[in-house]
C-alpha cells in the first residue's frame, strides 16, 4: 500500500457549513485504516510497508477486528479502508467488511487485485463493500509485472478493474508513480480511460519503508516531474468534464513546505496494524515511542488517553523554526517520520521545509537519486503461514 | 439548467447518511465526506430519482412554512450538486 491514502480524506473534505465546532476535546479518529496482514504477493520496491514487519504470525482474529470496528464507529470513525499487505489474503474479509457497513462504515478495499475474482468481488458487495481501489504498476505488462516483481500481474488487475466497474462499484485506481514509470504517463491516463475509472491516483512515491531503502531508484528528477504535470493538466483539459478524476501528487522532496502530514498527529487518522498495534499513521511504528495495543486498550482509550496519540498535538512540542512560524497551524511541522528517519531526532521540523536546518539532506537525496550507487531491495514476504491455515488462530489464508 | 420538472437522482458514487458525531448529514465517497449544512441536509433527504424539483419545494415549504418561498434555495443548491456531480440531472 501507499501512505498517501490516509492524507486524502482531510484532502477532499469540504465544508459547505461555516458553523464553528466544539474545540474543548480531540475530534474523532474520522479515518481508520485496518491493516489486516503484511502478507502480499507483490514484492514493489516502494511499499511503504516496514521493512522490519515484526511478528507477523500474531495477526488480530475476526472477533478482535470486529470489536475495533464497533469501538472507533461509536467515536464517529466513518471512513474504513482495510488495507496491508493484501487484504484479500484474509478469508474473512467478507465477514470484516459485512459487521463494519452495518455499523455505518463506508467501506474502502484497497488492494492489488491480485487474489480477486469475479464472485468474491459479487461476494463483497453483498456484504456491503462501498468501494474498491486497485493499485497497478504501469500501463503494460513489461513495466507493471517488473515493478511488482509477479508475472501476469497486469492482466489479473486489468480484468479485475473491468468487473469491478461491471459490478457496479465505485473504483480508484492507484498508480504510485516513480522513476520506474514516470514515462508511461499518457499511457496510464488512457489505460485509466478505458477501465472507466473514477478517480486516478498519479501519486508519487513517498519514501518510507522499502521506498526509503529504495529512494535512489524511485524519485524521478525535477525535470520528469514538470513534464508529467503538463502531460496530466493537458489530458484534463482534453477530457472536458467526461471520464475519470485526475489527481496528480507531488513528491513533497520537491516542495519548500513540508506537508500536512496526516493532517495532524492524532487529530484524524488511526491505524491498526496486523497485530493490533494502534498508530497515528502507518509509518509511526519506526519511532522511539511505545504505542498501544487494542488487545489491551479501547479504542476510545488510546484515542483520548494514550501518550503516544497525545504527544504531537498541538505544538507545545515544537522547536525552532515550527514554533515561530506563522504556517504551523497550516503543516504541523510536517512529517515526524521524515524528521526521525532522516535527521535521527522525530521532533525536528520536518526537513522538506527550506527554513530547516536539515534541508541540505533534501537536497542530497535528490541529487543523489540521479546516480543510484546499489541495487534496489524488492521487499521479502513472509510466506510461512500465506497459504492453509494459520497454526494458533483461526485464519485461513485465500490461496493466490 | 434545471427546471421545476427535473427530477435529480443521487450519483451512485456517493452515499447519504446521518452523522451522529458530526451532527449532520454528510456525503460519503470513496476515502472522502461532505459535510452537508442543515438546509443541504434537508433538500437531499428527498432526492429520490422520483420526485421533481418543484415537488421537493413544495414538500419543503410544507414542512417549513414560516421559510417563505423557498424555490430559490433549492435550485440554486440542486444547480451547485449537480455541477459537484454529488447528484444526476435527469428530466
Amino acid at each position: 500500500m501507499t501512505i498517501k491514502q490516509t492524507k486524502k480524506l482531510a484532502n477532499k473534505q469540504e465544508n459547505t457549513q461555516k458553523e464553528a465546532t466544539p474545540t474543548t476535546t480531540v475530534g474523532p479518529p474520522l479515518w481508520l485504516l485496518a491493516e489486516l496482514t503484511y502478507d502480499c504477493p507483490l514484492h514493489c520496491p516502494y511499499c511503504s510497508n516496514p521493512t522490519e514487519l515484526g511478528d507477523t504470525e500474531k495477526e488480530l482474529t475476526t472477533q478482535e477486528w470486529c470489536q475495533v470496528f464497533t469501538q472507533a464507529r461509536e467515536m464517529g470513525a466513518v471512513q474504513l479502508g482495510f488495507s496491508g499487505g493484501e487484504p484479500l489474503l484474509r478469508k474473512d474479509l467478507e465477514v470484516l467488511v459485512k459487521h463494519a457497513r452495518e455499523l455505518g462504515f463506508y467501506t474502502n478495499l484497497i488492494t492489488s487485485g491480485i487474489g480477486l475474482t469475479e464472485k468474491r468481488i459479487a461476494k463483497l458487495k453483498v456484504a456491503g463493500l462501498d468501494h474498491i481501489q486497485i493499485s497497478f504498476q504501469g500501463a503494460d505488462p513489461e513495466v507493471n509485472d517488473a515493478i511488482a516483481g509477479r508475472g501476469n500481474a497486469y492482466q489479473q488487475k486489468f480484468n479485475m478493474a473491468k468487473s469491478v466497474k461491471a459490478q457496479g462499484y465505485p473504483m480508484v485506481l492507484n498508480f504510485v508513480i516513480s522513476k520506474q514509470n514516470i514515462a508511461q504517463i499518457p499511457e496510464i491516463m488512457r489505460l485509466s480511460c478505458e477501465l472507466e475509472a473514477d478517480y486516478v491516483e498519479l501519486a508519487t512515491a513517498q519514501y518510507y519503508g522499502w521506498a526509503y531503502t529504495n529512494r535512489d531508484h524511485l524519485l524521478p528528477s525535477k525535470e520528469q516531474l514538470v513534464e508529467s504535470e503538463r502531460l496530466v493538466n493537458e489530458f484534463r483539459d482534453q477530457q472536458q468534464g467526461k471520464g475519470p478524476h485526475f489527481i496528480f501528487v507531488t513528491p513533497d522532496y520537491f516542495e519548500t513546505r513540508p506537508k500536512a502530514c496526516m493532517n495532524g498527529w492524532g487529530t484524524t487518522f488511526l491505524t491498526v496494524t496486523p497485530d493490533g498495534s494502534a498508530l497515528p499513521c502507518h509509518s509511526a511504528k519506526m519511532l522511539p515511542l511505545t504505542f498501544p495495543n487494542v488487545k489491551d486498550k479501547s479504542v476510545s482509550d488510546i484515542w483520548q488517553q494514550d501518550f503516544s496519540f497525545d504527544y504531537f498535538r498541538g505544538d507545545d512540542w515544537m522547536p525552532q523554526p515550527c514554533k515561530g512560524c506563522d504556517e504551523k497551524e497550516k503543516d504541523f511541522g510536517g512529517c515526524r517520520c521524515q524528521a526521525y528517519m532522516m535527521t535521527g531526532d522525530m521532533h525536528k521540523t520536518d526537513p522538506v521545509c527550506s527554513k530547516s536546518e536539515d534541508h541540505h539532506l533534501i537536497q542530497q537525496a535528490i541529487e543523489s537519486a540521479t546516480n543510484p550507487s546499489k541495487a534496489i531491495e524488492k521487499r521479502i514476504n513472509h510466506t510461512a503461514n500465506k497459504h492453509g491455515k494459520d497454526s494458533s488462530l483461526n485464519i485461513t489464508r485465500v490461496k493466490v | 439548467m434545471i427546471t421545476s420538472t427535473t427530477t435529480p437522482s443521487l450519483n451512485a458514487m456517493f452515499r447519504l447518511q446521518w452523522e451522529k458525531a458530526q451532527n449532520c448529514f454528510v456525503l460519503l465517497f470513496p476515502e472522502g465526506m461532505v459535510k452537508l449544512n442543515g438546509s443541504a441536509g434537508e433538500i437531499m433527504q428527498l432526492i429520490d430519482g422520483e420526485k421533481t424539483v418543484q415537488q421537493i419545494t413544495e414538500t419543503l415549504q410544507n414542512k417549513f412554512p414560516e421559510g417563505g418561498d423557498l424555490s430559490n434555495d433549492v435550485n440554486e443548491f440542486i444547480t451547485t450538486a449537480i455541477e459537484k456531480k454529488w447528484l444526476y440531472n435527469d428530466h
